[in-house]
């Protein structure tokens, strides 16, 4: 854990910090560090842990707002949606693969159908854990928690927007599932704009071609696709999706109404996230054809690196070209 | 808030209360838990009678005593508790079921007194232990208690809850386990055993009250005392299914039923002390 984490700072200090240092901090203590100082400013926040070691300077800091559940995400949903009666909001921490699969049902009825303010932060999405083995990867999550109704899903592309988000959804009322990664990941901006939730973020106007993105690795496709079509002649832009419920369906059709294909790309399976979320839209409304990347419908249990995972899975560049030319052509 | 002590018969009227509202929601032809349900009727009396300060729902957030309701299925008899305090209108109790009700075969949140939406087996321990533990955090008095299934059990995340809550040092915690002996397919012990087990709650670190789940005194006694510092209390409580309804009483087949006009009658005759 960096040292970094220790220093006692605002909200405005953390967002400071994270945005001079966004490409070189983990996502998950970017957030970590968010969470304390928004845990100083309001007491009634609660950080709620599986065995986690992110939270360490939270627990030790603020020792009653914080409870360790041990290896039991789905005690700890329950316990969470529990504390809502005198705190709130309630932030659920565990690895997304446990916190959001497991714990499901508890999600469902305890926290989604019961619109309460608990805010599950899953870690570890995706590919993430990478060799570790697809027991610890989380590919069905965003399509999980987007069926539920009241649930906010936010996949921050970096953490400056992870911080950014938490601060979002902790402000928000109702329940949410903050999407992290493990590793740190480039930034995707290099200016400072606000975080709207719902609110897609425009990275590259559209173009002929229009790739939509959730999350850091796929963002970081969707740019070097963008602009190597760009250089190609091809017009493309790039939108990043970090709110796939409520899905941000202006930014989509927009997109749609300009351009020839859209392509979604994400780290979580092909069906049920935002590709279907963009789908799901574009066909009700009209629009372009949809080429979704993701993870293929087969039990993925290759081993290696969350970025070979990626590469094997089609989530790179040469496939996000390929997609949007095989439409153009 | 109560402000003085209830009428020493106040659960008693409560327990033949509850009881006769369940027999005529009974009537539905979606059928009624009416197993479960009568054998929570007592528990529910002195709980609504006695125990609980200012039921959830009845004051500001976070204040007062919370009941959940985990063994969702026996709502009939929460709705009957719930009708007798006065919480919701007794005249509401008719609509068990209807189109548009607010009474569903399990207890929804929308509906007064009904802090958490129960029914899905397995989730109601944590809810309480989430509601103790912000009592003793974020500065309010208030005691959970929840009444679990004998075998609602066979769901592991009540361990999970059992395990967490005596970790933690929740002595502002009571489960209640209706010990009633029964499930859909048959006996509990036949099914999947589940004694010894005031051992496993023991084992688990709460203290542990054994009682007649139908002796207003015991329930008196295991619910009302003072918690034991740092732990959490188990209670479970002996209890028949669909006790005292005829044909019913201590059976397999009263885990839900109708009762037709006839077989309402009778176990209203029998509630009431009369000859049949």
């Amino acid at each position: 854990m960096s040292t970094a984490l220790a220093a006692r700072r605002s909200v405005a200090e953390v967002l400071d910090h994270v945005w001079r240092n966004r490409s070189a901090i983990q996502s998950r203590d970017a957030y970590a560090m968010m969470l304390l100082a928004l845990g100083r400013e309001n007491p009634r926040l609660a950080c709620l842990a599986t065995d986690m070691d992110y939270e360490d300077h939270f627990a030790a800091e603020l020792p009653r707002q914080y409870v360790d559940l041990g290896i039991a995400e789905q005690n700890m949903i329950g316990v969470a949606a529990g504390m809502t009666v005198a705190a709130g909001p309630v932030f659920a921490n565990g690895m997304s693969p446990f916190a959001i699969a497991r714990a499901y049902e508890q999600i469902k009825i305890d926290v989604a159908g019961a619109n309460l303010p608990v805010k599950i932060v899953g870690t570890h999405a995706g590919l993430a854990s990478g060799h570790y083995g697809p027991t610890h990867h989380s590919l069905e999550d965003i399509g999980a928690t987007r069926m539920l109704p009241n649930m906010t899903v936010v996949v921050p592309g970096d953490a400056w927007e992870a911080v950014q988000a938490t601060v979002a959804v902790a402000n928000d009322p109702g329940p949410a599932y903050l999407r992290l990664g493990r590793l740190a990941t480039p930034t995707l901006y290099d200016e400072r704009t606000d975080f709207v939730l719902g609110k897609a973020r425009v990275l590259r106007e559209p173009g002929r071609v229009v790739f939509l993105a959730t999350g850091p690795y796929p963002n970081l496709v969707a740019a070097e696709a963008a602009r190597a079509l760009a250089s190609r002649g091809v017009s493309a832009g790039h939108l990043n999706m970090h709110t796939v419920k409520p899905l941000d369906r202006e930014a989509v059709l927009e997109a749609g109404a300009r351009a020839e294909v859209l392509v979604t790309i994400e780290d979580h399976r092909a069906v049920g996230g935002l590709g279907g979320a963009v789908c799901e839209v574009v066909a009700e409304a009209g629009g372009p054809p949809v080429r979704r990347i993701g993870v293929p419908d087969v039990h993925y249990d290759l081993v290696g690196g969350e970025q070979y995972l990626l590469d094997r899975a089609g989530i790179n560049t040469a496939n996000a070209i390929n997609q949007a030319l095989d439409v153009l052509a | 808030m109560l402000t003085q002590a209830p009428p020493e018969n106040t659960a008693a009227r409560l327990a033949v209360d509850i009881r006769r509202k369940v027999i005529e929601m009974s009537g539905s032809p979606n059928g009624v838990h009416i197993g479960g349900s009568m054998s929570i009727a007592d528990l529910l009396a002195v709980l609504y009678g006695e125990v609980l300060r200012q039921p959830a729902g009845e004051g500001p957030p976070g204040e007062g005593d919370y009941l959940i309701l985990s063994k969702g299925q026996a709502s009939a008899a929460l709705y009957a508790a719930l009708a007798a305090t006065g919480v919701i209108p007794e005249a509401e109790c008719a609509t068990y079921a209807e189109e548009d009700s607010r009474l569903g075969g399990h207890p929804m949140k929308r509906l007064p007194g009904v802090e958490f939406s129960t029914g899905a087996l397995g989730h109601g321990l944590s809810l309480g232990l989430g509601v103790a533990l912000a009592g003793r955090r974020y500065g309010h008095d208030g005691r959970a208690f929840v009444i679990l299934g004998d075998g609602e059990l066979q769901e592991g995340s009540n361990w999970e809850a059992a395990m967490a809550a005596s970790h933690l040092g929740a002595d502002n915690l009571t489960a209640i386990v209706d010990r009633n002996g029964w499930q859909i397919s048959g006996r509990t012990e036949d099914c999947m055993s589940l004694e010894p087990l005031a051992d496993k709650w023991a084992s688990f670190g709460w203290r542990v009250r054994t009682i007649d789940g139908h002796d207003h005194d015991h329930i008196r006694q295991a619910l009302g005392g003072p918690a034991e510092p740092g732990r959490p209390t188990a209670v479970i409580a002996r209890t028949i299914k669909a006790r005292g309804v005829p044909g019913l009483h201590d059976t397999k087949k009263s885990h839900a039923a109708t009762l037709d006009e006839d077989a309402r009658r009778l176990a209203l005759a029998v509630l009431d002390g009369e000859p049949v």
